[in-house]
């Protein structure tokens, strides 16, 4: 059983998956989207002082600090317990186009599992200045804009999308047009400081 | 005890996010160059079965655990807020690799640099808040 569980997953039990969680979070009286709890963390922290967006009743949104601390959990246990055999086996096009760029992807697992780039995440890197542009303004380019637009990809691409909500789709072609910026344009460009 | 259930599914969620491999920087670079179809799969199968669910809970009015009945906001329309939104979100999201859910997933993988990214976007989120007034949406 934790075999079967162990290997890499196929996509279409994944999204099968996606949807069975987001199912429960609406059952049991939530709903499925992440980037609300970086709002809810503004306001824990005090941020409802001089202002009013982030004066709000934060201990409503208590349940969906619990479900991503649930995440964390969860990727310690599949992390630790339930680690695929092999690193993830990224396209061979791709790891060619990263090869120019200088990022290397692992293809055993004492190279790495494919989650993060050591070259970017790993402690002794994270601190060159590319290091430090992809990890902070990323960041903060992740807050700013799914606070913006109202979500991101669990609360727009999959609950927006799939109750039929336009302003998902503009949000989602947003992603993609921010994505494929990023991609193939300002990002090489950062990795080849 | 209200809380546990809540616990349990962000516990299945972050083996969900591993086991997909959606929390990895490798794939969404390949989704965004069109190199690989496994991300645009696994959202794709999400969005037809959860648009199947949401059509079912409609049409059977179904019932939270605590009997009351679900329901979903509709959002309100615009384009500059989701458009410009969605674009710095795009942006973030191919650079860094993670979206929300994949974050606090890969703190749990023992990534600690991650915490960087966490509290850059905790700032960019209350920057947004502080400027709301100023933007179109």
């Amino acid at each position: 059983m934790i075999e079967f569980i162990s290997q890499p997953w196929h996509w279409a039990a994944s999204g099968a998956m996606i949807v069975f969680v987001m199912f429960l979070l609406l059952w049991f009286g939530g709903e499925f989207g992440v980037s609300g709890n970086l709002r809810t963390m503004c306001s824990i922290f005090g941020g409802g002082k001089g202002c009013e967006f982030f004066d709000f009743n934060w201990r409503a949104q208590i349940w969906n600090l619990v479900f991503i601390g649930g995440a964390v959990i969860g990727g310690f246990i599949a992390s630790n317990y339930l680690a695929s055999p092999e690193p993830v086996n990224i396209s061979a096009e791709t790891e060619a186009y990263l090869k120019t760029v200088g990022i290397d992807t692992p293809r055993t697992m004492e190279e790495g599992a494919g989650f993060v780039p050591n070259e970017i995440y790993g402690t002794e890197n994270a601190f060159s200045l590319s290091n430090l542009i992809i990890l902070i303004i990323g960041g903060f380019l992740i807050g700013f804009g799914t606070r913006w637009a109202g979500g991101c990809t669990s609360g727009h691409a999959i609950s927006g999308l799939a109750n039929l909500q336009l302003p998902s789709l503009i949000a989602v072609i947003g992603f993609f047009i921010g994505g494929l910026l990023m991609a193939w344009v300002i990002l090489p460009q950062i990795l080849t400081l | 005890m209200k809380f546990l259930k809540f616990l349990l599914t962000g516990i299945l969620f972050g083996i969900v996010m591993t086991k997909s491999e959606a929390i990895s920087w490798f794939r969404i670079q390949e989704m965004f160059r069109f190199e690989s179809f496994h991300m645009y799969g696994i959202i794709g199968t999400a969005v037809i079965l959860g648009a199947i669910l949401v059509a079912i809970i409609k049409k059977v009015k179904g019932k939270t655990i605590n009997g009351d009945e679900i329901k979903f906001n509709p959002k309100t329309m615009s384009i500059p807020r989701y458009l410009f939104g969605g674009i710095l979100f795009g942006l973030g999201w191919a650079m860094t690799g993670a979206c929300p859910g994949p974050l606090f997933t890969l703190l749990g993988h023992g990534i600690l640099t991650i915490l960087l990214v966490i509290a850059s976007a905790i700032l960019g989120t209350y920057v947004y808040g502080r400027l709301r007034s100023k933007l179109p949406h």
